[in-house]
């Protein structure tokens, strides 16, 4: 009998001990499984179809009749002016649209860092474009852009400019989306270096005070050194974002006229869906993932380790 | 010296408020035009009384609604958006809770794997996304505007680096009392974590508000059309009216903007904490 127990004893305490062990390794990944099944079939599936696809002549219509072409289509996009052309003007609209919206961004913070009286109402007012979605602001843009009697040629009558096309015009509707679009989210990254700002200790200025230098030394040796890192993650965050370019021309222009306004994610949008050629819009969209993950790394590579 | 420093303030006022005219004038013109006649949003442009709700009336806002189902679009987005932010809210916690807690065997590979993933753009995978969603037979479906977006490699990151610093010795003390990780999960840590948890459900909210290139994919159907295809198809539907469009326009901020009024602590907590992690 004392043996049974023993037994029992012993083979339980075992159990109990493997169990609090594979219990232990189990649960922390039992709390990770829901996410990881999300994650491994919308995101990490999709983003290997994509690059498989981008291989294979895969025409929507003819799902059943895929076949491996290589790096065709590779090729072929070299050769596709439509797909330059999108590739420029990316490229030309991020290289405008970011330093124009960051410096913008910068001085806004500047301008609200003071905590005085009411300076949370000029806060909110810079702001509230990010609270207004894209497609709200885009819709609203079309009308202030009207060449005829839009509020802003109505405005530059007024003070004796010379009115404008805007968006009708090839030369001025990708100029005209970067203005609008600096305008709507500068008060987004303003937030995030105004945060900036105000993480920088006082004592740091005030030994510079006592040391005799300007505003602008103080600025110069103290403001932008501690805010390095900050300004080189919201410019990182920026130009990502301004790679992702759809909904302003998809709105505003169609990507007109003549394809001014057609970007990397327009041409993959348009290849995709609308020409239903999965397999050349899957290369397209793998070279803008390769864009996108160079220049994370690339500016990544800038900040600085503490 | 006392003059010069309050001249300065002064100063200090009008630049900023001629500065702040130019951000939200547009906006401001945008409301004032939705109060008004149609023809006198084309009378008033030239002058200061483009900005003023002056001749009010709310026909725009009748009209807006009785040409197209706003309320329903309305209610779809707020319904969609709200059910991603928060499955995601519980989903990406538990998960951000058993990185930085629960240490197992692969856990800091599945870490790296997951940060990693928070650079691949939607952009690059949505046609394959189209077709894995289509195969589950879900196209023109609130599912598909939902489930896609519950786990969020980000959302599980910025849990994680807050779930690090939770007290250990709390977490022992429950399960001294004999709690096991998902009751010590559920009543120790949660109750003690609602700030961050508010704050990824904000972000989550505002960020999935403002979609337009997914629905555009997967829904045709109008009666689960978000308010943002709405008003875009709103827009080009003939004839076209100013003061409807910027009524319409108007009625698709608002909830924006009482969410960003409730909320606006952890909303603007979250951007700045984006930042300055980096």
């Amino acid at each position: 009998m004392e043996q049974i127990l023993e037994f029992k004893n012993n083979f339980l305490g075992k159990v109990l001990v493997a169990n609090k062990k594979v219990g232990f390794k189990e649960v922390g990944f039992l709390f990770c499984l829901p996410s990881l099944v999300l994650i491994s079939i919308f995101l990490i599936l999709p983003a290997f179809m994509a690059l498989y696809y981008s291989f294979t002549d895969f025409y929507l219509l003819r799902p059943n009749e895929i076949s491996f072409v290589g790096l065709k289509n590779y090729i072929l996009v070299f050769k596709d002016a439509t797909f330059w052309k999108a590739f420029f003007n990316t490229l030309y609209f991020s290289l405008t649209v970011v330093p124009l919206q960051c410096t913008l961004a910068f001085l806004l913070a500047l301008l609200v860092k003071k905590s005085v009286k009411g300076i949370g109402i000029f806060r909110m007012a810079y702001f509230s474009p990010v609270v207004t979605s894209m497609t709200v602001i885009a819709i609203l843009w079309i009308f202030l852009y009207n060449p005829n009697y839009g509020l802003i040629n109505v405005l530059f009558e007024k003070i004796g400019l010379p009115k404008l096309l805007f968006l009708k015009s090839s030369k001025q509707a990708m100029p005209s989306i970067i203005f609008m679009s600096a305008w709507q989210a500068a008060g987004y990254q303003m937030m995030i270096f105004l945060a900036g700002l105000q993480s920088i200790p006082d004592y740091l200025y005030e030994a510079a005070q006592i040391d005799g230098a300007k505003k602008f030394q103080q600025f110069i040796h103290i403001t932008i050194p501690s805010m390095y890192n900050v300004i080189v993650f919201v410019i990182m965050i920026t130009t990502v974002q301004a790679f992702k370019l759809f909904t302003q021309p998809y709105i505003m222009t169609q990507g007109g006229p003549e394809d001014s306004t057609k970007t990397l994610v327009y041409y993959i949008y348009q290849e995709g869906f609308q020409f239903r050629n999965v397999g050349y819009s899957s290369t397209i969209a793998i070279i803008f993932f390769l864009l996108v993950v160079m220049i994370s790394i690339s500016l990544k590579k800038l900040l600085k380790q503490d | 010296m006392k003059t010069n420093k309050k001249f300065k303030t002064i100063w200090f006022y009008i630049f900023n408020t001629l500065i702040s005219l130019i951000f939200i004038a547009p906006l401001i013109w945008m409301v004032a035009s939705s109060f008004k006649e149609e023809t006198k949003i084309f009378e008033h442009l030239n002058s200061y009384k483009a900005l003023l709700p002056l001749n009010f009336t709310l026909d725009n806002y009748k009209m807006v609604f009785q040409r197209i189902p706003m309320t329903k679009y309305i209610f779809n987005s707020v319904f969609y958006v709200s059910l991603i932010s928060f499955f995601g809210a519980i989903v990406n916690s538990i998960c951000g809770y058993g990185l930085a807690k629960l240490k197992f065997k692969g856990s800091s590979f599945i870490l790296i794997i997951i940060i990693a993933l928070t650079i691949v753009p939607f952009e690059s995978i949505m046609l394959p996304l189209y077709l894995i969603v289509n195969k589950m037979k879900l196209i023109n479906s609130m599912y598909a505007l939902i489930i896609p977006f519950i786990g969020n490699c980000f959302s599980i990151y910025m849990f994680r680096q807050f779930f690090l610093d939770f007290p250990d010795a709390l977490l022992e003390a429950a399960y001294i009392d004999g709690a096991d990780k998902f009751t010590t999960f559920l009543k120790v840590v949660v109750p003690n974590s609602i700030p961050v948890f508010t704050t990824v459900f904000i972000l989550d909210f505002v960020s999935h508000w403002g979609d337009f290139l997914w629905p555009i994919l997967v829904t045709t159907n109008d009666n689960i059309k978000n308010v943002q295809l709405g008003i875009q198809s709103f827009f080009t539907m003939a004839p076209v009216y100013y003061g409807q469009i910027m009524a319409a326009l108007v009625v698709t901020t608002l909830p924006m903007i009482l969410i960003f009024l409730f909320f606006q602590k952890y909303y603007i907590k979250g951007i700045a904490s984006t930042g300055l992690k980096g």
